[in-house]
């Protein structure tokens, strides 16, 4: 299958499964809202250029607001990922080249502790802006901020590990030769 | 000029991703002032009929609980039957002292429109509701929408089939409401905690307060019924410092069983609201 059209799969699968599964699920808390759809930024190809990375990013996020109703809430924070993911790539990437030799950062591309800590910034500085931006139009005390962005990262990071494991991506080396 | 074209090259990715977020900020804070979502009439288009194609699978899991919330609202309608009240001294009769319904029909104030619902969601803190009735069926922004138990939220955006209801559940939501037993007013709001609780603030400390009263609109809500159930007090706050109470209500509606909706025309809302701001500017 092609690079484009499992990323188009890949776009309506994130979206449907956060819409109808994670946001179905009744609320415990108010603390508690499973997101894992912005792993799809994190799964997007190397290869891809940061402006299309970004407008990707911006029209995934626009999907999703458009799906509960209140747009530009998830849109803002899923460009502010696509913007600093090069950045942090470049910084964790383990060998020389790891990009050229790999589709997309996975665990088998990047390695455990790198792959994990890329997940770990990206998915806090996700949830901060939009917890953040969720605060300034709504208004809440201090602590709904804190308490909500750290319950929030650990459930993601939790559904990000059980996605991992489940859907266990194995990069194909690549190299010049056929 | 060459120099300026060289900093936006070099600085390209920056610059776009400022322009991308400048882009969602404006439509995050145009939708907090006006509630009208840019783009919102095609993209409800299509999250409706996503939506409703998912209803049709869950629907059946609620039906029990939404027939018996159903039922209730039809028992209480007949309750009020007029045939239903005989006294046994036969000289004793009751006077109705009104016209026939079909001479009042020019009269009517509030009209009732049914509708489905094929998207709702709780776990947002602004929580909205889709329902499949549109501008071709009638319905317009501002419109209140009430369940078969009580008040359930104000249409804010209507596509040709479907509309977006912010419902009683969402940070921006404020209906003007009154304890059923004195009458005295408040605001309802909610604080975003839990589903099943909403607030009413602004209620003065000298009105008598016990739980399990009932709280209904007022007749001072321009889009709502007056008398539609709010919710039951549960507890009330006494904070020293204020002279108000503030009041955690158990809402009315069960959210996340609702399936029915009633979609309410006020026919005499443009009017009010432009006497209203009529008044306004005369004032200023």
């Amino acid at each position: 299958m092609s690079d484009l059209v499992k990323n188009i799969i890949r776009f309506m699968v994130f979206i449907l499964v956060q819409v109808y599964v994670l946001h179905k699920i009744p609320p415990l808390h108010r603390f508690v809202v499973p997101y894992l759809y912005f792993l799809y930024i994190i799964w997007l190809p190397f290869n891809i250029g940061r402006g299309w990375l970004m407008v990707i990013s911006f029209f995934f996020g626009l999907t999703l607001d458009y799906f509960l109703g209140f747009p530009g809430l998830h849109a803002a924070p899923c460009v502010l990922i696509a913007y600093v993911r090069p950045f942090l790539v470049n910084l964790l990437i383990r060998q020389e080249g790891a990009e050229q030799s790999y589709g997309s950062p996975s665990i088998h591309s990047m390695g455990w502790a790198p792959y994990f800590l890329l997940v770990l910034v990206l998915t806090i500085l996700h949830h901060t802006y939009l917890v953040f931006l969720e605060w300034l139009t709504l208004g809440n005390d201090f602590w709904f901020f804190i308490g909500k962005i750290g319950v929030m990262t650990a459930i993601s990071l939790l559904l990000i590990l059980i996605t991992e494991l489940l859907f266990y991506r194995k990069e194909r080396y690549r190299t010049n030769t056929a | 000029m060459r120099n300026i074209f060289l900093f936006i090259r070099r600085y390209f990715n920056f610059l776009f991703f400022l322009a991308l977020q400048a882009l969602s900020l404006y439509f995050l804070f145009r939708y907090n002032r006006f509630h009208e979502a840019a783009f919102m009439g095609v993209a409800s288009e299509i999250t409706g009929r996503i939506n409703e194609r998912y209803q049709t699978v869950t629907e059946y899991f609620k039906l029990k609980k939404a027939n018996a919330e159903l039922v209730r609202e039809n028992v209480d309608l007949r309750e009020k039957l007029r045939s239903n009240y005989q006294p046994a001294d036969t000289l004793h009769t009751i006077v109705v002292d009104s016209i026939r319904v079909d001479s009042l029909f020019k009269y009517q104030k509030y009209h009732y429109m049914d509708a489905a619902v094929v998207g709702n969601f709780l776990t947002t803190q602004n929580n909205f509701m889709t329902i499949h009735r549109g501008a071709d069926q009638g319905v317009k922004v501002d419109m209140a929408v009430i369940g078969p138990t009580g008040v359930v939220g104000r249409v804010v955006n209507v596509s040709a089939n479907f509309s977006t209801v912010m419902t009683m559940l969402s940070r921006q939501f404020k209906v003007d409401a009154k304890l059923k037993n004195s009458g005295e007013r408040g605001t309802i709001s909610w604080d975003g905690i839990s589903p099943q609780y909403v607030q009413m603030r602004n209620v003065p400390k000298n009105v008598k307060i016990a739980r399990g009263d009932s709280v209904l609109t007022s007749e001072l809500s321009s889009i709502f019924p007056a008398n539609i159930m709010v919710g039951v007090v549960d507890t009330f706050q006494n904070d020293p410092s204020s002279n108000f109470y503030t009041l955690r209500l158990k809402s009315a509606t069960n959210f996340s069983v609702v399936q029915y909706v009633y979609v309410v025309q006020n026919s005499q809302a443009a009017e009010q609201l432009q006497l209203e701001s009529a008044t306004k500017k005369t004032n200023e």
